[in-house]
């Protein structure tokens, strides 16, 4: 259409480099890697509560990569690499955040010293 | 100092030249800029998952989550908000290929999926305030809607996005500006569905789990 049209599909590098096959292969995987957990979950197909649980939190894990990839085209040569570098420094503190938080309150609970119900239910 | 750089003549042509020769350059920082913005976004998500994943047991005598989540319609907002990703997808495409119609067209169906979302999103609280389970009654429900309802505004703010861009596509057509913007909007838009990934793994499926 115009030059910038012509630069979008000139330059394979830049964030601007979108093909329908990586759409539609991410449409796939995404449509797979939600469908099995709610399966999973819905008909309880595991028996077992605590493998389901790591099962869809593997399929989690792959979806947001397979997104990644996929729909927010994050790769070594986009913008030079400060995308993907970007990306991993989030991915480390949203990390920490989290498992930091679970674990830290995780033993603060339980450490803690019981107190008597009547004063528990004093608590606002 | 500032007078002196004024009078001197190389000063005058300090401009940054972005539209001639260095579209992407001009472009490529605002998108990494926006970027950067997304992953800040995240950061917040992140506080907001590690406050729910803390409080998710505690009902404090409410209900719990197996008995006032209903997957079915959070698959049925899953696989809108997973469709209305890749019918983004294809108005991207349609706009690399310059064509105007195709990403209007793309577009109006993303936002329509978009706000099929939250409306099926609002019919779920609504529901669950009228059973009771208000964000007031436990510390397990006011961080589920914290979290939920975060995200569930950046999606709204991403519909009025869509509206704005739009318009503008409707009056100045697809000039490179506009391309930009509809990137960083297809960043926000993917990013909000990756946040969904988490939302419905760790709150809804393993709500249910337990």
């Amino acid at each position: 259409m115009n030059d910038a049209t012509q630069h979008l599909d000139d330059h394979g590098d830049g964030p601007g480099h979108f093909t329908r096959r990586g759409y539609l292969i991410g449409f796939l995987l995404s449509v797979v890697l939600t469908a099995v957990p709610f399966w999973l979950v819905m008909t309880g197909a595991l028996h077992d509560a605590q493998t389901t649980a790591i099962v869809i939190i593997a399929f989690a894990v792959v979806q947001i990569l397979v997104h990644t990839v996929c729909f927010l085209h994050v790769n070594t040569r986009g913008e030079g690499g400060w995308t993907l570098m970007a990306y991993a420094f989030t991915a480390v503190i949203v990390l920490i955040v989290i498992a930091g938080s679970l674990w830290i309150m995780y033993h603060l609970n339980s450490n803690m010293m019981p107190m008597p119900s009547a004063e528990t239910s004093a608590q606002p | 100092m500032a007078a002196d750089a004024l009078t001197e003549p190389q000063a005058e042509p300090s401009f940054y030249d972005i539209e001639d020769s260095h579209h992407h350059e001009a472009g490529g920082s605002t998108l990494l800029g926006f970027w950067i913005y997304l992953m800040s976004d995240a950061l917040i998500f992140a506080t907001l998952f590690a406050t729910y994943g803390v409080l998710s047991s505690a009902y404090a005598g409410g209900p719990s989550p197996r008995e006032i989540f209903e997957l079915p319609l959070v698959a049925v907002n899953t696989a809108l908000l997973l469709t209305s990703s890749i019918t983004y997808g294809f108005a991207m495409i349609a706009m690399q290929e310059g064509k105007l119609r195709g990403t209007q067209l793309w577009l109006v169906v993303t936002g329509l999926l978009g706000i099929g979302f939250v409306g099926i999103e609002l019919y779920e609280f609504a529901n669950l305030i009228h059973e009771g389970a208000t964000p007031q009654t436990s510390a397990f429900l006011s961080a589920f809607f914290t979290l939920v309802a975060t995200h569930g505004l950046h999606v709204t703010f991403g519909i009025l996005w869509l509206g704005v861009m739009l318009v503008q596509l409707g009056q100045r057509g697809l000039h490179p500006e506009n391309q930009r913007r509809l990137m960083c909007l297809s960043m926000f838009w993917h990013f909000l569905d990756v946040v969904w990934i988490g939302v419905f793994t760790f709150v809804y499926l393993l709500g249910v789990l337990r």
